[in-house]
């Protein structure tokens, strides 16, 4: 039977179409984070991304997938499924955002309150919560995560290869210039 | 349970094709569980060092989010630890875990050496994964790293390897 591959790889390419994605398809670097809203590290890693997106400029592509672990994170699913609602008003990140900036505020009437502070369509926004309209988009991800070698949250992937060193800046901006520099 | 003495060396755990040895660990301060009651399913077998350190909580934390994918292959998931039963019930009510935490406390790392998963240096169970087909025989094994979880794929990809044999 086959051994656990050491060096995890991304199943399932980006898909300019079904993923969210801030930076251009062209980029030299692809970082895929797998996470989940209610998860610290995750919170931790959040203002650092933005640093080495500011600092990379267009020479990176960010894909966020998710990865609740709900029964580690009870407000992750749902916080999740905020997103993903946000996502069908063509606010995805603007949600992602808030959701890790408010991280330990993330109940139910928190999620609609943030519909509400984004400007949302509130009734289309509480209709998908409540049926949960997401969800299978969200399992998708987490499957995917799984079959990728996802074992906690974050995750990171550059240019598709699971990054098992640490996301402190100069670390993962290291990794992240090394992937640059193999590009022709 | 026989004991097979072994030297407990921890660098290759029981190899595919072993007949996993059988054990009676307590489950809960009253409850015992054989593993031959599991033969006819296939058994995911969990070797982790210690409750409550941070990695062992992430790891099967992440088996709970995909225990349901697990239960699609039929499989049964059982987690074993040097732990006390008392640990283990105050362990899985803090953590969610809704599938057996089993307490390899006495005699200490018993079943964990008879599946060379255990660390002497340190007094626990390594971590270490088994996939157990119907027959009770071991299908897949691995050995990761103390600190590294080592996630959900491999076992899945087992039992997708027993399903395969099963309907060929």
């Amino acid at each position: 039977m086959s051994q656990t591959r050491w060096e995890a790889v991304l199943v399932g390419a980006v898909d300019e179409t079904r993923d969210h994605i801030q930076g251009l398809a062209g980029a030299p670097v692809t970082l895929v984070q797998f996470g989940d809203y209610e998860c610290p590290y995750c919170g931790a890693a959040y203002p650092i991304i933005k640093e080495v997106q500011a600092r990379m400029g267009e020479r990176l592509r960010f894909v966020f997938r998710n990865f609740p672990i709900s029964t580690s994170h009870p407000h992750a699913e749902h916080a999740a499924e905020a997103a993903e609602a946000a996502d069908a008003q063509g606010r995805f990140w603007e949600m992602h955002d808030l959701l890790y900036e408010r991280q330990r505020h993330l109940t139910d009437p928190d999620l609609h309150g943030y519909a509400e502070e984004l400007g949302l369509d509130v009734e289309r926004f509480d209709k998908e919560m409540t049926e949960h309209v997401h969800e299978p988009r969200i399992h998708e991800d987490f499957m995917n995560g799984v079959r990728s070698g996802v074992n906690g949250t974050p995750t990171f992937y550059i240019n598709g290869v699971r990054h098992d060193d640490s996301y402190e800046p100069e670390v993962l901006l290291a990794a992240l210039e090394r992937a640059a520099a193999r590009q022709p | 349970m026989t004991t097979n003495v072994s030297p407990p060396h921890h660098d290759a755990p029981l190899p595919s094709g072993t007949l996993a040895p059988d054990f009676e660990p307590p489950s809960t301060p009253d409850q015992k569980v054989m593993l031959s009651d599991f033969r006819g399913q296939p058994v995911i077998l969990v070797f982790y060092p210690e409750d409550w350190s941070p990695v062992c909580s992430d790891q099967l934390g992440l088996y709970q989010a995909v225990l349901p994918e697990f239960q699609k292959h039929g499989a049964e998931l059982l987690a074993i630890s040097v732990d006390s039963a008392w640990s283990h019930l105050a362990f899985a009510k803090d953590r969610n875990l809704h599938f057996p935490l089993l307490s390899d406390f006495e005699p200490k790392g018993e079943v964990s050496r008879a599946f060379h998963a255990y660390r002497p240096e340190d007094g626990t169970s390594a971590r270490a994964l088994f996939v157990l087909d119907a027959d009770g025989v071991i299908r897949w094994s691995f050995l990761s790293p103390v600190g590294v979880n080592p996630g959900a794929d491999g076992i899945l990809r087992a039992l997708e390897g027993l399903d395969g044999k099963e309907t060929a």
